[in-house]
């Protein structure tokens, strides 16, 4: 824990008088204690105003971001108004349907319009289709949501009791059968896992699972599970090892800490001390990972999407690159973006929230490069 | 046996050993008793196998090692050769355990109240939780912590240090046990909380009758505290007796070296160091493990000495026993003029600094006369560091004014090469201040080329001079810092400041995180740099006991302000301000002499 976080100034000053006021304080007046109890858990947590800042910066890195992909669709050498007119129109057409489009207009101005109209869910019309981007990337961004959460909801819970039962086993012949057995995984290219996966059940051996993922559009593809197995598998079997081996890595150094020892000292049964002081000081990293997983997720999708032609956020964004449909591209980067941008925030406040001393802390920080320490913990991802 | 089994005893260790899993010795042959009420005292340096043992007294080794025989009888049952579930119920209820460190041995997710009820949950099932309210309150009151509901909703870090170990105490005496193993309980502290944590130890097991094995490797803290004393050195007793035994009429030459290096605030006497350094796990000969650094070592210490009885419980391992008082080498004169009356090197006025919006330092005044050592005493967060790196221009917000040779130098912002060069900083902990992926001379060659434009062959005369100076052999200089002991290491961090032939040595706490007979060997060649070569030395310190040893003028830091400052002769024999006099009480002594 104390090499994640930065050292805090200590709220309670460590000083001798400090120790005798505590002292003194036993034998003051029980009611003005009372009352000063209610008072504090009465008042707003102190983490509030930090809470504001953070959601504050990240829509300040929202905007940031939507400049970003306004700027790179800008930077793309192809005009919107060719491409919706066909190589055959005239330029008078092209003109007048620059002009509709408001193509001709300054790019800050340009900006701000597309800008605002994006803040309420409006990216315009596919170029390709003419159906509005925004419904587009609802129902894509709903199937990939979809996808997300089962494997989330298997990988996560699968991970962490696995973790921690490697963790108490440590460098037992389980454990270390495991951990190779996930380091074969790692090895494996994720479309090779995807196609072994069809190959054993959709064809010869057991053919039981659809290979192809031929959702009804009209249906929350919860409620068709049989296309979300094989995708759903495929991810958990690539994203399931990482988090496992991130929940044994931290769960092993919460057991070597001093105070798992002192509890052991104190005649403290093994279950308890593994399930109330192990596992919650491994949480922060574990959060931190889940978040890495999320985001991995968020845009990795894609390799599974093509092979099992899972209609996901992914296989839009790269059909719309594919046909230059900039109205679609913007609105899938800028969804992602502020996809990426929510989760950090999550895991940023799910850690303020599990860890006292920055719950109690004015000025809660999670020094820089804790994400990265995670990866080279985990053995990278 | 030459343990004299205690009849009434509660503790009854025999032929304790505890190894590596494969088979290396950590301690070996350990016996001692422990009647209720009696403090022990294990003593012995890093290395010894002290913290080895008092996990051993609950059955328990650190990750890699084992208990490997012996037996540990707590009130008549043997604690070692009992089932998982038996040990763990003796565990809290028959024998407690203190940690070290209160910061890292408190749970961070937990708030303290909580640690307190599980333990009795665990323990006493039947326990309602209105009973379990007043057991809690009866604990914290016993150890002097608050007793209110909102103060045992508090989590760990919301606590000061002191109030850590006691809510650790109120852990180990909340089941009323008849032992308490308690390791290192007061080193993370200050001297005054140290103080008051002791006085609280001594008073439960006074009253209580409770038996209590005291581990340290403090000889005053120990002295102050403790009936009966067992001296550890590799793992082995080399002696053990009474109190008055131990510290009157040491009979060990190993417990005498170890007196002797204490530096002691009545500092009527020198600090003299033992030569060389304890041999690591792995270096650990057949014969007496002291006798390399012995004086008194002949070819009959080839042999393993055993435990003798010298009458009234008093033995000792060693073939050739010092007999007699101790004698002590006297002190030499010190400065007692005044600062004010000498040149002086370096003048500090109205330095202030904050850290955010609490300040640090506040107004202080400091003037380093030239060719002589001043310390700078404080406890944890008076501002000593922040004071000692704003000199060196490490320091962002700080103001004030900096006259150093006569001329005013800004606090903060660029310095030439050569004011760099003059005043120069040694770092507390030289496990982590030197550059693992060099060599020894490398890492002076460095200091000494990035000062001065030598030919290399010159640079290698210059490394093998310092040294020589401090006091290493010149092949060290092949070396990797990892290859040193810590004694080496920090005397490799002296010679690193010195090559650059400063004029202002800057010493933060240098001392602190070496062991007794070290320390006394660092001392000792401060001085002599400082007789020798004219150094001015700024002498960072917690510990009253390294001033009075090295320091000719000393001045007391206390929340950022210097409250009194003289030569150490006056500020430590008839100190002036309370906080002064308050900190000479409470610093723990090995003599009685009063001041």
């Amino acid at each position: 824990m104390a090499t994640i976080y930065s050292p805090q100034p200590q709220p309670t000053a460590d000083r001798p008088e400090a120790e005798q006021g505590g002292s003194t304080e036993a034998g003051g007046d029980a009611r003005v204690k009372a009352k000063r109890a209610v008072r504090e858990r009465l008042a707003l947590p102190a983490w509030l105003p930090w809470l504001g800042g953070r959601v504050l910066s990240g829509i300040a890195t929202a905007v940031v971001i939507s400049v970003l992909v306004f700027a790179a669709t800008q930077a793309l050498p192809s005009d919107p108004a060719r491409v919706i007119l066909g190589p055959d129109a005239s330029e008078d057409s092209i003109h007048t349907l620059q002009r509709q489009l408001g193509l001709d207009q300054p790019i800050p101005l340009q900006y701000v319009r597309r800008a605002g109209r994006a803040a309420l869910g409006e990216f315009g019309d596919s170029l390709d289709s003419s159906v509005p981007a925004g419904k587009i990337v609802a129902d894509r961004f709903g199937n990939s949501a979809a996808l997300m959460a089962v494997v989330l909801v298997l990988a996560v819970p699968l991970a962490f009791l696995g973790g921690v039962a490697l963790a108490i086993r440590r460098d037992s012949r389980f454990d270390r059968w495991t951990m190779n057995a996930i380091i074969l995984f790692k090895a494996l290219p994720a479309f090779v896992l995807a196609i072994g996966l069809i190959l054993l059940f959709s064809t010869t051996v057991f053919p039981i699972l659809p290979a192809v993922s031929l959702l009804d559009p009209e249906i929350s593809p919860l409620l068709q599970p049989i296309y979300l197995v094989l995708p759903a598998l495929t991810l958990i079997l690539i994203v399931a090892p990482f988090l496992l081996r991130l929940v044994r890595s931290a769960m092993i150094e919460t057991l070597e800490a001093e105070y798992v020892a002192a509890a052991r000292l104190r005649g403290i049964p093994e279950w308890r001390i593994i399930w109330t002081h192990a596992v919650p000081n491994a949480l922060v990293p574990v959060i931190q990972g889940i978040a890495l997983t999320s985001r991995l997720l968020l845009g990795g999708g894609l390799i599974v999407e093509v092979v099992f032609s899972y209609p996901g956020i992914g296989n839009a964004l790269n059909s719309a690159i594919e046909m230059r449909d900039v109205p679609v591209i913007q609105a899938i980067t800028l969804t992602m973006a502020v996809g990426v941008v929510g989760i950090n925030l999550l895991a940023d406040v799910a850690t303020v929230l599990v860890t006292p001393k920055l719950r109690t802390s004015a000025r809660p920080r999670l020094r820089a490069g804790t994400r990265a320490k995670l990866k080279l913990k985990a053995g990278g991802v | 046996m030459s343990v004299v089994p205690f009849v009434k005893a509660l503790l009854h260790v025999r032929d304790l050993a505890v190894s590596l899993e494969d088979g290396t010795p950590i301690v070996e042959g350990i016996n001692f008793t422990v009647a209720p009420g009696e403090i022990v005292g294990v003593v012995g340096e890093s290395g010894s196998g002290k913290s080895s043992i008092a996990t051993a007294l609950l059955g328990d080794a650190r990750a890699g090692a084992i208990v490997s025989g012996g037996s540990v009888l707590v009130d008549g049952r043997d604690i070692l050769s009992l089932e998982d579930a038996g040990r763990r119920r003796l565990r809290g209820s028959v024998i407690a355990h203190v940690a070290q460190d209160p910061a890292l041995a408190l749970n961070p997710m937990r708030r303290i109240g909580s640690l307190l009820d599980e333990e009795l949950r665990v323990h006493q099932p039947e326990l309602g939780k209105a009973e379990r309210q007043a057991r809690i309150a009866e604990a914290a009151a016993d150890v002097g912590l608050p007793t209110a509901a909102e103060f045992l909703r508090r989590f760990p870090h919301q606590l000061s240090g002191g109030q850590q170990q006691r809510v650790l105490l109120a852990l180990a005496v909340l089941l009323k046990p008849g032992l308490i193993v308690l390791d290192e309980p007061t080193t993370a502290l200050d001297v005054s909380t140290q103080a008051r944590v002791l006085a609280t130890i001594r008073n439960l097991c006074r009253t209580r009758e409770i038996g209590a094995v005291y581990v340290s490797h403090d000889l005053a803290v120990v002295r102050e505290l403790v009936d009966r004393v067992v001296v550890l050195y590799t793992g082995h007793i080399v002696e053990s007796g009474s109190r008055d035994q131990i510290f009157g009429a040491p009979t060990h030459p190993y417990t005498r070296g170890l007196l002797d290096a204490v530096p002691d605030i009545s500092g009527r006497h020198g600090v003299r160091a033992i030569a060389g350094h304890a041999p690591a796990l792995d270096e650990r000969g057949t014969g007496c493990a002291f006798a390399p650094r012995c004086d008194l070592r002949s070819a009959s210490c080839n042999g393993q000495p055993a435990l003798r009885d010298f009458g009234d419980r008093h033995a000792v391992a060693c073939h050739h026993p010092v007999r007699g008082k101790r004698e002590e080498s006297p002190i030499a004169v010190r400065a007692d003029s005044s600062a004010i009356d000498l040149p002086a090197l370096a003048v500090i006025e109205h330095i202030s600094a904050s850290y955010g919006a609490s300040p640090v330092l506040v107004d202080v005044d400091l003037t380093l006369p030239r060719g002589y050592c001043t310390a700078l005493v404080g406890e944890s967060g008076s501002g000593k560091t922040t004071f000692a790196r704003a000199l060196v221009g490490a320091v962002d917000d700080v103001d004030g004014a900096f006259f150093y040779d006569g001329r005013a130098i800004p606090l903060s912002g660029g310095r030439d090469r050569d004011l760099r060069r003059r005043i120069q900083y040694i770092f507390q902990n030289p496990f982590r201040a030197l550059n693992p992926r060099q060599t020894v001379g490398q890492i002076l060659r460095t200091a000494a080329l990035h000062f001065f434009p030598l030919r290399s062959a010159d640079a290698d005369k210059e490394v093998a001079a310092v040294l020589e100076r401090v006091a290493l052999p010149p092949e060290l200089a092949q070396r990797y810092p990892r290859d040193l002991s810590g004694g080496e290491r920090q005397r490799v961090a002296i010679a690193r400041a010195l090559i650059c032939k400063p004029e202002l040595l800057i010493c933060d706490e240098i001392t602190s995180a070496l062991d007794v007979s070290v320390q006394a060997a660092i001392i000792d060649l401060l001085r002599q740099l400082q007789k020798e070569v004219g150094l001015t030395i700024l002498f960072v310190t917690h510990d009253l006991g390294v001033v009075r040893a090295v320091s000719d003028f000393v001045a007391v830091l206390r929340h950022g302000s210097i409250v009194e400052q003289g030569s150490v002769a006056r500020v430590l024999d008839h100190p002036e301000h309370d906080y002064t006099r308050a900190l000479v009480a409470d610093s723990p002594r090995l003599r009685n002499t009063a001041a």
